[in-house]
């Protein structure tokens, strides 16, 4: 709800301000070295807060990848930064006219030929402690296998890069994506409940608890309502893996993909 | 004491007449709504008092018509002797009948191919005048219809649909002509204000927003740019018949976001206007945010109401702007009286003597980007206040949001849009708004109800000594006047972007509201 309200505002704000009627051609036309250079200075300026400033990833998708899944060529690439990408926090390019839109097309393409990142660990000892040590399968699902209270996990090597990655594990709280915010509520009767926020309005709030079960509240029958946006309800494993074992499981969400 | 209410019976009028009369004491028949915020000072409040602090839990849906369309709906129904009157995206309008919501008939309007504006093709309201009702589309055009048929009388062409030129406000009928703004402040057009022969259609006065080589106000703006200086008017303004004058609000400068070019303040962008009624003759006019760079339009609703600032009784003019600060000005004269912030904002220190702001330094758009507050939505937008005479309370739907303003290029092509940057939300703030009630006389905060995430929805009042607004997650609600404290709210399952209206449905007390594509209709159960 709240990705809807902000989607909401950019479309309030301005819609971008390439022409509606314009008719994409398949080639992108704008991609000298100063184009290329325009591009780069558009990506720290609009982009790098999420894709990180060399398209390293972060919150938003890692784009130093030769395969974009939602941009397969320049059309599409266009596309998707012109009008951003719909259920996700991807907003479309309001700033941006069909020049520039293409001059960071340009730029973002030039990212995915860049080396992948190499990472330390080894994904298949990664994989047994996720799944043995770690207990993740509890809380996330991956290829189609797993508990559902954290996020999917089939993509992430796509979508985040190591070092979120790493943070996810050892600090958690400060990777935290949006609709995993952590409550905790104090009914009038006494009965104390924490888990994640699936949806609020000014008058009621729904929460999934750490097992799972799904509470509906109206806030004024509360006696407390804490919100805590920056804490997260999954543990950090700091302690709980070594050094190695933690590049290890960085490694096998790395090596996490999806269909390629 | 309780308004005598008489019982219709339940047979729908063979005849509508609204003559200027009727929307000149409008006050006088609280059973109908008659124009877009329900009477000409633009008070959005009502006399109604079935429904009350004290019976409000008993309001139920008692009908609910669905549009079908996946535009943005920001309609304000027309209510006139049993039947409801609704706009809906493009221009199209549909008569209910009130009782059951099923429709009387239905005007269809087709966008031709070309038409486009910077955020959907919404309507916001007719107007209603003899025996006609007037509807602006999106493809700019001014059309009056058969008021018991739906049959076109007249279609006027106000502007070029291609050049970026829509309408999107409601018309506002004065005794003999029809007045109506226009949109496309994100196009680089040449805003105006126009009135139209109610009965011909034919053209009586257009008042240009931006001045033209020569005129008075073209000094406000650097070369060339006050050709492409936008100042549109896309929200209904109010009227004075005593004094017969207009007010209506003007949008930003274009392009929006970059002023490096457009020197100076920028007349009469961001201005609260007085125009005469008859020629359209500027009276005076109240700029509230000169050489705006944030997309502030001041195209919010002027509300009309008497003053007493310092010890002195004013016709005045109270105002809740975008840009997060409350006014209260001279209606006669245009002079401010008072002013304050509203709404969390960081652009200026607050307003001189004269109503000008003091802006705070380096609170400019900037490549990189800038964070400021309020956002480019503002303070406030163009969903509507209410003043309430009975609790002498202005309520304001409040946004407490900030965000990251972008410059960018400002190259002008005809029919494109022109922003010279753009706005982005600041990664990790939460919403914030509030319904709040202010004096009107000095604009001091007297209570809030705060919300869940920033107010997108209009204010309604009643005597029934309650507020009505709504919020983002599709909750219309009412408030206690007094003290704000939640008395009633129903969840509609759709955001919610419209004005609450009031008016008897059937003899009772109905409260309608637009959420997602349909429009609710709320009585007290039997």
């Amino acid at each position: 709800m709240r990705f809807l309200c902000i989607i909401l505002s950019f479309a309030f704000a301005a819609l971008a301000q390439v022409d509606p009627e314009y008719v994409i051609p398949k080639v992108n036309p704008n991609t000298t070295p100063a184009d290329l250079k325009n591009g780069q200075q558009l990506f720290l300026a609009q982009c790098a807060r999420c894709h990180g400033p060399k398209g390293e990833g972060g919150r938003g998708a890692v784009l130093t990848q030769s395969r974009l899944p939602h941009a397969p060529d320049d059309q599409a690439l266009f596309v998707v930064i012109r009008d951003g990408i719909k259920g996700t926090e991807m907003p479309g390019g309001y700033a941006l006219d069909t020049r520039e839109t293409w001059q960071l097309t340009a730029y973002v393409r030039s990212l995915g030929r860049m080396a992948n990142e190499t990472v330390p660990g080894d994904p298949k000892r990664g994989q047994q402690l996720y799944q043995a040590k770690g207990h993740c399968s509890q809380c996330h699902i991956i290829n189609g296998e797993g508990g559902s209270l954290g996020p999917e996990l089939t993509e992430i090597g796509a979508r985040r890069n190591s070092a979120h990655l790493r943070a996810a594990i050892l600090d958690p709280g400060s990777t935290l994506p949006e609709g995993f915010t952590e409550v905790t509520l104090v009914t009038k009767e006494g009965r104390s409940i924490t888990g994640v926020r699936l949806n609020e309005d000014t008058f009621s709030i729904q929460i999934r608890d750490l097992s799972g079960g799904v509470h509906s509240f109206i806030k004024a029958d509360l006696k407390e309502l804490q919100k805590e946006p920056g804490k997260s309800p999954m543990p950090s494993f700091r302690g709980v893996f070594s050094g190695s074992e933690v590049d290890d499981l960085v490694a096998y969400l790395v090596s996490l993909r999806g269909k390629q | 004491m309780r308004l005598t209410i008489c019982t219709f019976a339940v047979v729908l009028p063979l005849a509508a007449q609204v003559p200027y009369e009727r929307l000149h004491q409008s006050d006088s028949e609280p059973g109908n709504w008659l124009s877009y915020s329900g009477n000409y000072s633009a008070q959005r409040y009502s006399r109604l008092n079935q429904i009350t602090a004290a019976n409000v839990r008993h309001l139920r849906p008692v009908w609910v018509y669905q549009m079908h369309t996946t535009e943005r709906v920001e309609t304000s129904p027309v209510v006139a002797d049993g039947i409801m009157y609704v706009s809906e995206p493009g221009g199209s309008v549909t008569a209910l009948d009130t009782l059951t919501g099923r429709p009387i008939w239905k005007y269809v309007r087709t966008m031709p191919k070309g038409v486009r504006g910077c955020c959907g093709q919404v309507n916001r309201g007719v107007a209603i005048l003899n025996d006609m009702v007037y509807v602006g589309t999106f493809d700019s055009h001014l059309v009056a219809l058969d008021i018991k048929s739906g049959i076109v009388r007249w279609d006027s062409e106000v502007a070029d649909p291609k050049l970026g030129h829509s309408i999107t406000a409601a018309p506002l009928a004065l005794r003999d002509k029809i007045v109506v703004g226009m949109a496309g402040g994100e196009y680089g057009v040449r805003g105006f204000v126009d009135a139209y022969d109610a009965k011909t259609g034919r053209r009586a006065w257009r008042f240009w927003t931006v001045p033209a080589a020569g005129e008075p106000g073209i000094e406000t703006w650097g070369g060339d740019t006050a050709k492409t200086g936008a100042a549109t008017t896309w929200v209904t303004g109010a009227y004075d018949p005593d004094q017969n004058i207009v007010f209506w609000g003007t949008g930003n400068p274009g392009p929006d976001w970059n002023g490096d070019a457009r020197i100076g303040n920028n007349l009469y962008s961001d201005c609260l206007l007085a125009l005469d009624g008859d020629t359209g003759k500027l009276k005076w006019y109240f700029q509230f945010t000169p050489h705006d760079v944030h997309d502030w339009d001041s195209t919010e609703v002027p509300v009309l109401a008497d003053a007493v600032v310092r010890g002195e009784k004013h016709k005045a003019v109270l105002f809740g702007n975008r840009n997060a600060f409350y006014y209260v000005l001279d209606r006669t004269t245009g002079k401010f009286l008072t002013g304050r912030a509203f709404a969390k904002q960081s652009w200026a220190k607050g307003l001189d003597d004269s109503g000008k702001p003091i802006v705070v330094p380096n609170s400019e758009p900037t490549v990189e980007g800038n964070k400021v507050y309020p956002d480019v939505t503002g303070g406030t937008n163009w969903f509507s206040p209410s003043y309430s005479p009975q609790a002498n309370l202005f309520f304001v739907a409040s946004r407490d949001v900030g965000g990251v303003f972008l410059k960018g290029n400002a190259e002008y092509k005809p029919g494109a849009q022109f922003n010279g940057g753009g706005q982005g939300p600041i990664v990790g703030e939460e919403g914030a708004g509030a319904i709040r009630a202010l004096d009107p006389n000095s604009g001091e905060l007297k209570w809030e109800f705060k919300l869940h995430s920033e107010a997108e929805a209009g204010v309604l009042s009643t005597a029934g000594n309650l507020v009505f607004s709504s919020t983002n997650e599709g909750d219309f609600f009412a408030l206690d006047a007094t003290t704000g404290r939640p008395v009633w709210h129903f969840q509609t399952g759709a955001d919610i972007n419209a004005n609450p209206v009031t008016y008897l449905g059937g003899g009772k007390q109905q409260v309608a509201i637009a959420s997602g594509d349909s429009i609710f209709a709320f009585a007290l159960e039997e």
